[in-house]
C-alpha cells in the first residue's frame, strides 16, 4: 500500500515538473520570439493598432521603399563592403598573435591577454570620444578607413582569444610529425595547424563580422554625415520615418546573422575535429 | 677510432642539453652501427626522450655533435634530416585519411601521383593495413594507428628509424606481439633504429645493443646478455633484472664482512634438498607462484636470499642446501669483481 502511495507520488511530481518546465519554456519562447515576431510582422504590415488583434493589411510597400531609396541602398553597400573587410584586417593582424598565445610562453603573456579586455571594459562611447579627438587630428573623421578601424577594434578580442584556444587545441606532436615528414614550417602551419583550427577560426570570424555589421556607436561618431551603414542609418530611420521601415531594416540586419550562424553551426558541431582528438 | 657510423649509422657526440634552467643531457657520447636497433633505457627523467629528440632535430643541444650517415646534421630541422621518428601518441592527422597520412611526407617531396599510391600500397601492405587505406584514424583501433605511424615512417625511406616508447599505449598481450613485429620487420629491412623505453623487458627482447641511462648520462651501453652477466654499476644491475643486494663482501660461497656491496642474481641460487658441494644449510620461508617459475624465499645463517627456480621446486618449511654460483662486487657502485662459485 505504501509503495504504492510512493509511486503515484513520483509521478504526480514528475508530471507537476513537466508541466511546470513547459509553462517555462513557453514564456521564454513568447519573451524571446514574441519581439521577433511582431518585428517581422510589422515589416508587411500596412499599420497595426492596438488593440486590434489582426493587422489592417498586410503590404511590401515598405520594402519598395527601402530598395528605391539610394541612400538606404548605399548604407546596405556600405555594410556589405566594411564589413567584410574589416573581418579581413582583423585575421591579418590578429591570426599571427593568436598562434604566438597558443604556442610561445613569452614575457606579458598573460598581462596582454587579459589586457586585451581592457577596451571592452570601459564604456565604449567614452573610449569613441577620445579616438574621435585622435581622428580629428590625424584627418580620419567621415573616411572608411576611419569607420574600418573603429569597428575593428571590438573584433580583437573575437580573433585572438578564440583562435587562440583552437590552435592550443591542435596537440604539438601533429605539428612535430608533419616537420618529421619533411613539411616547413609554414606548411605545417597551413596543412596541419591551420585546418585543424580552422572551426574555432571561423567562429571568431563570424563573431567578427556580426560584431563589424552591427557596431551603431563608434561608426555614427565617425561617419555621420558623411558616411553610414545599417546599423547607423537605423538611428536616422527610427526618427524620420514609420516604425514599419526600421521593422524591415531590422530584418535585413539579422539576415546575415542567421545565414552565418547556420552555415558556422555545421563547423563547430561537425565531427571531424572532435572525433579526431580521440587519439589512443 | 674507426667510424662504423659513417655508413647509414648514428653517432652522438659530447652532447650538452639544458632544459629550463636544468642541465638535462651532460656529454653523452653514443654510437649506433648501421642496422642496428638499440633502445635507450631508464625511468622518467633520465634523459631519454630528450636525446631522441635532438637525435631527429626538434632540440639543438648547446654543444656536441649528432651525426647521421656520416653527416653532421646538428643545425638542421627535423624537415631536413634523414630520420623518421614514430610518437608515442602516434599523432595521426585526425583530418586525413590512413592513405593520406602515409601519402604526406612523399607529397611533400613533389612525388608523382602514381608513384605515391605505389610507395603507399607497398608500406601499407607491409603492415597489413590495406584494409583501412580509407579509414579516418579515429575509425581504427590503437594497434593499427600505431601501424600506420610506423609505416608513414617508412613509406620516407629513413637512414634512421625513431621510435618514442612505441608499445606503452598498448595493452600487456598486444605489447609482446607488437614488439615481435618490430623486431622482425627492422631486420628484414635493416634499418638503424633507437627506441626510447622505461620497460626492461621490451629493451632486452628486441634490442642489439641497449643504453642504461640516469640523469643525462649513460651508465652502461651494451649487448643485453652483457648488462645482465656483468652490469657496470650496481644501479644497471638493479635496472636490469632483480638482485639481492647486501653490504659486505663474498668468499667461500657465503656473504661475510667487507667494504662491497655484494649484488647475487635470484637466477644465480640453486637449491637441492640433498646436500650438493659448496652448499650452505638453508632453510624455506615462503614459495611464491609467477606462473613459468617461482620465487623461493630462502634463509641461511649469513643471509636471506630470492631465488627463481622452475624444476625441483622446495615446498615452505623445507630444509636442504643452497648455493650461490655467481656474485656481483660493487664499490662506490661501480662493478669490481665477479666471483663464480
Amino acid at each position: 500500500m505504501a509503495r504504492e502511495i510512493n509511486k503515484l507520488n513520483l509521478q504526480a511530481s514528475s508530471l507537476i515538473t513537466r508541466i511546470f518546465i513547459l509553462l517555462f519554456i513557453i514564456f521564454m519562447a513568447t519573451f524571446i520570439l514574441g519581439p521577433l515576431f511582431w518585428l517581422a510582422a510589422r515589416a508587411f504590415v500596412t499599420s497595426w493598432t492596438f488593440p486590434n488583434l489582426l493587422p489592417d493589411g498586410l503590404t511590401l510597400d515598405w520594402w519598395r521603399v527601402i530598395t528605391g531609396d539610394e541612400s538606404l541602398k548605399k548604407a546596405i553597400r556600405n555594410s556589405l563592403i566594411i564589413s567584410p573587410i574589416v573581418v579581413l584586417a582583423a585575421s591579418v593582424i590578429c591570426l599571427p598573435a593568436a598562434y604566438a598565445f597558443a604556442r610561445y610562453k613569452f614575457i606579458g603573456r598573460k598581462t596582454f591577454l587579459i589586457g586585451m579586455f581592457a577596451a571592452n571594459a570601459f564604456p565604449k562611447i567614452g573610449l569613441f570620444a577620445a579616438i574621435a579627438t585622435l581622428y580629428y587630428t590625424l584627418n580620419l573623421m567621415g573616411t572608411v578607413l576611419g569607420v574600418i578601424i573603429i569597428q575593428l577594434l571590438g573584433t580583437i578580442i573575437f580573433m585572438t582569444w578564440i583562435p587562440a584556444a583552437a590552435f592550443a587545441a591542435v596537440p604539438q606532436s601533429l605539428e612535430d610529425a608533419a616537420r618529421d615528414a619533411g613539411a616547413s614550417k609554414f606548411r605545417v602551419f597551413r596543412d596541419i595547424t591551420l585546418r585543424l583550427a580552422m572551426p574555432g577560426i571561423l567562429v571568431g570570424m563570424v563573431m567578427s563580422f556580426l560584431h563589424a555589421f552591427d557596431e551603431a556607436q563608434g561608426t555614427y561618431l565617425v561617419g555621420v554625415p558623411t558616411i553610414y551603414t545599417m546599423p547607423t542609418l537605423m538611428y536616422a530611420l527610427v526618427l524620420n520615418y514609420p516604425a514599419q521601415i526600421a521593422a524591415v531594416f531590422s530584418i535585413l540586419l539579422t539576415i546575415p546573422s542567421i545565414i552565418l550562424i547556420g552555415i558556422a553551426r555545421k563547423h563547430i558541431l561537425g565531427g571531424q575535429l572532435a572525433e579526431g582528438f580521440q587519439i589512443k | 677510432m674507426a667510424n662504423t657510423a659513417g655508413e647509414g649509422g648514428l653517432q652522438l657526440v659530447g652532447l650538452r642539453k639544458i632544459l629550463g634552467g636544468r642541465v638535462i643531457i651532460d656529454n653523452l657520447d653514443l654510437t649506433v652501427n648501421k642496422g642496428e636497433m638499440v633502445s635507450l633505457l631508464g625511468p622518467s627523467g633520465c634523459g631519454k626522450t630528450t636525446t631522441l629528440r635532438m637525435i631527429a632535430g626538434f632540440l639543438i643541444p648547446e654543444s656536441g655533435r649528432v651525426m647521421l650517415d656520416g653527416k653532421d646534421v646538428t643545425a638542421l630541422g627535423p624537415e631536413k634530416r634523414p630520420s623518421a621518428m614514430v610518437f608515442q601518441n602516434y599523432a595521426l592527422w585526425p583530418h586525413m585519411t590512413v592513405f593520406k597520412n602515409v601519402a604526406y611526407p612523399l607529397k611533400i617531396r613533389k612525388m608523382n601521383k602514381q608513384e605515391i599510391e605505389r610507395r603507399v600500397h607497398d608500406v601499407l601492405s607491409v603492415v597489413n593495413l590495406m584494409h583501412h587505406v580509407n579509414s579516418r584514424p579515429s575509425q581504427i583501433s590503437g594497434g593499427e594507428q600505431q601501424r600506420v605511424a610506423l609505416a608513414r615512417a617508412l613509406v620516407q625511406e629513413p637512414d634512421i628509424l625513431l621510435l618514442d616508447e612505441p608499445l606503452s599505449n598498448l595493452d600487456a598481450k598486444l605489447r609482446v606481439k607488437v614488439r615481435e613485429e618490430i623486431r622482425e620487420l627492422q631486420r628484414r629491412l635493416g634499418i638503424t633504429t633507437v627506441i626510447v623505453t622505461h620497460d626492461q623487458d621490451e629493451a632486452l627482447s628486441i634490442s642489439d645493443r641497449i643504453a642504461v641511462m640516469r640523469a643525462g648520462k649513460i651508465e652502461q651501453f651494451s649487448t643485453p646478455q652483457e648488462l645482465y652477466d656483468a652490469p657496470a654499476t650496481e644501479y644497471v644491475a638493479n635496472f636490469i633484472g632483480s638482485l639481492n643486494s647486501y653490504p659486505g663482501s663474498f668468499n667461500d660461497g657465503k656473504l661475510t664482512s667487507g667494504e662491497f656491496q655484494v649484488g647475487i642474481r635470484p637466477e644465480d641460487v640453486l637449491f637441492s634438498e640433498k646436500q650438493i658441494p659448496g652448499g650452505v644449510a638453508t632453510k624455506v620461508d615462503r614459495v611464491v607462484s609467477r606462473g613459468h617459475f617461482f620465487e623461493v624465499y630462502l634463509n641461511r645463517d649469513d643471509m636471506k636470499l630470492r631465488a627463481f627456480l622452475s624444476t625441483d621446486v622446495p615446498e615452505a618449511g623445507a630444509i636442504g642446501y643452497s648455493k650461490v654460483v655467481k656474485a656481483l662486487l660493487y664499490k662506490d657502485g661501480n662493478l669490481v669483481k665477479i666471483i663464480k662459485n
